[in-house]
């Protein structure tokens, strides 16, 4: 037990920069899904019929795919195909921010249709054209709404990530591995890659919590 | 040649074999899944205060832990105090544990929903408390969880192909060994994308086909 305790706080270091490496790709895909979600969004609500009925396919696809699956096509067969010559990292990064971009986008459209159809009308009243009315009186709006469920898909990427380790990312989950395979201390390891996982949760959605109160426009009650 | 690829005997037998394991390894995930789920959740609205710290500790921990951190502890992590399980089971395992967790918390919810004059009901006609859950609150309960618990099988499809990473070898990993045998990883992992979309499609179909068949006319439908 103690020994195990020596060899844990030997590893904690090491441990450590894998999370800088999960939060690393957590907050790129975060970026490229709040991106491509957004655009997602307006396009599923304010889009034409095919628009409409594309963005549907990608969400159906991006939603019903495995992660693992996705990450093999696009590493080994769409990039190299293409003969984009990509890092693991960058890939996974991709990779799960294409897929969260299609849960986001069901989280912000869920936020925009909620809105009084009102605003979109009072906006077309005051003479705003729709491309200045959704960035300007939607989103602003639909943003708010949007985080409490854009925090339990950060908690949802955050977990997926560790599956980058299939590629060979060297983020937490993958030296937690590698220092037990070295060790054979595999149990308080993965343990302790697990806790980690557990408080980087926690502090993001604490985070974001924060960052609700913080943008709460007073007297707006939602 | 190329083109013909996908109907070489060996390549479709493999993958059917693969296929085979995959729903091996959902369906009974899926059933200890949902029983996990509906008793951690029954016990989380209806247990003592100890029942309910030790059920929320257990939704903490196997909502919070990564799956492919869990499947490692199962597989490779037990060995340590000398367990030792054979890949499918300890995937079974970590699939149905995990699965579990996620469907106690809209069980509880579903719980929660239940109108308190339900119950009130049931205790002044002398129900037993056991007798109160099993035959006034779960009938309602179920039905209101569905949604939520039928989009947990649906991920739990999803998360089957994790089980590769603990060398079980199933629809994922057999299209990893025939794409790096054949290095047609695209045509290779497209078609496993494509299974993967039929079967998440086809459980999508299914579970609203149920949902509305156990409605009941006058109540709200969910979802």
């Amino acid at each position: 037990m103690a020994e195990s305790l020596v060899i844990l706080y030997g590893a904690l270091p090491y441990l450590l920069r894998g999370s800088l490496v999960t939060i690393a790709v957590v907050a790129g895909a975060m970026m490229i899904g709040v991106v491509v979600g957004i655009s997602l969004a307006v396009g599923q609500v304010y889009g034409g019929k095919w628009l409409r009925r594309m963005i549907a396919v990608y969400v159906w696809f991006f939603r019903g795919v495995p992660l693992l699956v996705l990450l093999f096509l696009f590493y080994f067969g769409l990039f190299s195909l293409l003969h984009i010559n990509l890092s693991a990292f960058t890939v996974s990064v991709i990779v799960l921010g294409l897929i969260s971009a299609a849960y986001q986008s069901q989280i912000f459209r869920g936020a925009i249709m909620s809105l009084p159809e009102g605003q979109l009308k009072a906006a077309r009243a005051l003479g705003m054209s729709d491309r200045k009315a959704i960035p300007l009186i939607i989103l602003p709006q639909a943003l708010r709404l949007s985080i409490p469920g854009w925090s339990n898909e950060y908690s949802i990427v955050l977990k997926d990530s560790a599956v980058a380790y299939a590629l060979g990312v060297m983020e937490m989950m993958a030296r937690a591995h590698f220092v037990a395979s070295r060790t054979y201390e595999h149990l308080p390891l993965y343990f302790a890659a697990g806790v980690m996982f557990l408080i980087l949760t926690y502090l993001g959605t604490k985070g974001l919590r924060i960052l609700e109160e913080k943008v709460r426009i007073p007297g707006y009650s939602s | 040649m190329r083109e013909l690829f996908f109907f070489q005997p060996d390549v479709v037998s493999a993958l059917m074999k693969g296929l085979w394991v995959s729903v091996q390894l959902i369906a009974p995930s899926a059933v200890f899944g949902v029983i996990i789920g509906f008793t951690i959740g029954a016990l989380r609205v209806y247990g003592n205060a100890f029942i309910k710290a030790v059920a929320n500790g257990y939704v903490l921990i196997f909502r919070g832990f990564p799956l492919v951190v869990q499947l490692f502890i199962w597989y490779f992590g037990l060995p340590y105090i000398g367990i030792y399980l054979p890949p499918f089971v300890a995937a079974v395992l970590g699939f149905s544990l995990c699965s579990g967790a996620y469907q106690s918390e809209y069980v509880r919810g579903a719980f929660l929903s239940v109108k308190t004059g339900q119950t009130m009901a049931a205790r002044a006609l002398g129900f037993s408390n056991i007798k109160m859950i099993l035959f006034v609150t779960l009938p309602q309960a179920f039905r209101r969880a569905l949604p939520g618990c039928g989009n947990e099988i649906i991920y739990l499809i999803k998360y089957s192909s994790l089980a590769y990473m603990i060398t079980c070898i199933e629809l994922t990993g057999q299209g990893k060994i025939i794409a790096s045998d054949s290095f047609r990883y695209t045509e290779t992992f497209m078609v496993i994308g494509a299974v993967y979309l039929v079967l998440t499609s086809a459980a999508a179909w299914l579970l609203r086909r149920l949902e509305d068949r156990l409605h009941i006319p006058g109540f709200e439908q969910y979802g």
